[in-house]
């Protein structure tokens, strides 16, 4: 079963996954402007934009794990999905800063200072830019395939920072956002090796 | 001078259309989404309706709506909206001034304070029924405030019955200060000699004071207040400066010699 998904999704080429994630931008945009997104269309596409940065760096991380578990194989289409998450985040950034913040320079770099949410969520924002910058064979082979993976583990710190920025912009405890942070937390879980020495203490005792 | 900037913008209103005013709302009973209100709240029956008003009054008691408001004088009023979350709006109101109302039920010369609260019915409320939040929500106004007469309780829009989302049918709406402030469907005014608890002061003391009044230098801890967006304009509408009370600057005699950024 598993191998039937590994082949037909090995017949799926890249450009697939760019094409479903970078149409559907300006038809947002066409919507929010026609009404599709309510009357209040500037907050309600900027968040859009955010919450698919989120999902799509989900969609990273889970990458991994399923292929551990259940020998699901997405690996060929982690980098699009992280250069594609990188796509909406400077979307959903590019959205404060022209079209909600209208260029007030003064208010956005007193907000980034003042308002722990916007801080985080800027500093997420800056932790993607390398990532994004070397998501290409060429960095791949000049960093050297040990310091690019380590670099790209800034995403274990940039996927909670991004969920809590969600969490903090909300007036109460919103579920959604909540639930968003529980799957990052559960998928970096995966991730966790007990260290040697206390592997090393199990196997002993 | 300030004062006539600010005219110059009364001057300038043009009201939002009815689909804006009633489409984004913030009405927790309903849910906390901005469309929420509108999706959930056609439920509610509003009619027949009834208020209690106790406390420190000459005539306490529970009236129909109806009976309450016969003899109000009801009246249009163009006031612009501004919401605490920094988007503002401009509502055609009809309704009474509150004042009115108070004399009626014969506020005793002990009372300072003026409280209100909010319906609760579980079986037409989801939010209610999900407690996102500690409800019935209650707010308040001091006795001077509540007697302003730029402070009103409408029962309509654009001279149509308020819709459920709007707080039909009958709420608060005073224009000097953030929209939550003005409280929806309304069951309850009791007149006391104490500072009544409000909902969002409640939940977060250090965000939303008693006061709450509109204040483009004093900053909500997680956003400016300095600027907002009219809602309607579209993907390319413009921020506006936010005006001092919301530009009504006559109401500022009623804070003299307060310190408004402790007082917020």
């Amino acid at each position: 079963m598993i191998d039937t998904i590994n082949t037909f999704v090995r017949k799926i080429p890249t450009w697939v996954v760019y094409l479903l994630y970078v149409l559907p931008i300006p038809y947002f945009f066409y919507s929010a402007q026609t009404g599709g997104m309510g009357v209040e269309p500037i907050n309600a596409l900027e968040r859009e934009m955010g919450q698919i940065t989120l999902q799509l760096i989900i969609i990273g991380l889970a990458i991994t794990p399923l292929r551990k578990y259940f020998g699901l194989n997405l690996l060929k289409f982690r980098r699009a999905i992280g250069v594609l998450a990188f796509t909406y985040v400077v979307v959903h950034l590019g959205i404060w800063v022209l079209l909600d913040m209208n260029l007030r320079w003064g208010q956005m770099w007193a907000d980034i200072w003042k308002r722990p949410y916007i801080t985080i969520g800027m500093a997420a924002f800056l932790m993607m830019i390398p990532l994004a910058v070397t998501s290409n064979n060429l960095s791949l082979r000049k960093l050297g395939g040990a310091t690019w993976r380590k670099m790209h583990k800034l995403v274990y710190l940039i996927a909670p920072l991004g969920a809590v920025h969600f969490i903090m912009v909300q007036k109460v405890w919103e579920v959604e956002p909540m639930l968003y942070l529980a799957v990052i937390l559960a998928l970096l879980a995966t991730r966790y090796k007990p260290s040697r020495k206390i592997a090393g203490a199990r196997a002993g005792g | 001078g300030a004062l006539g900037g600010a005219v110059a913008a009364q001057e300038a209103l043009v009201p939002n259309t009815w689909e804006e005013i009633t489409t984004y709302n913030n009405f927790y009973e309903f849910g906390t989404g901005k469309t929420d209100p509108s999706d959930n709240a056609g439920d509610m029956v509003t009619d027949p309706w009834e208020i209690t008003i106790d406390g420190l009054v000459d005539n306490p008691g529970t009236f129909t709506l109806s009976d309450l408001i016969a003899d109000m004088t009801m009246e249009e009023r163009l006031y612009r909206f501004r919401c605490v979350e920094a988007w503002s709006m401009v509502i055609p109101w009809n309704g009474f001034e509150l004042a009115d109302l108070l004399e009626k039920a014969g506020a005793q010369s002990g009372a300072t304070h003026v409280a209100f609260e909010t319906a609760v019915l579980p079986d037409v409320m989801p939010g209610v029924r999900r407690n996102v939040i500690d409800f019935p929500y209650v707010e308040g106004l001091r006795l001077d405030e509540a007697m302003h007469p730029l402070t009103i309780m409408a029962t309509g829009i654009y001279d149509r019955p308020l819709a459920n989302q709007s707080g039909a049918p009958i709420r608060l709406v005073v224009p000097w200060k953030y929209g939550f402030k003005s409280i929806k469907s309304i069951v309850r005014i009791t007149l006391t000699d104490e500072q009544p608890a409000t909902t969002w002061n409640k939940i977060s003391d250090r965000e939303y004071g008693f006061y709450s009044n509109v204040n483009p230098e004093v900053d909500h801890p997680r956003w400016s207040q300095a600027s907002e967006r009219m809602i309607g304009g579209g993907l390319f509408s413009s921020r506006q400066d936010t005006l001092m009370f919301n530009g009504y600057p006559e109401v500022a005699s009623l804070y003299d010699g307060m310190d408004l950024t402790t007082n917020y």
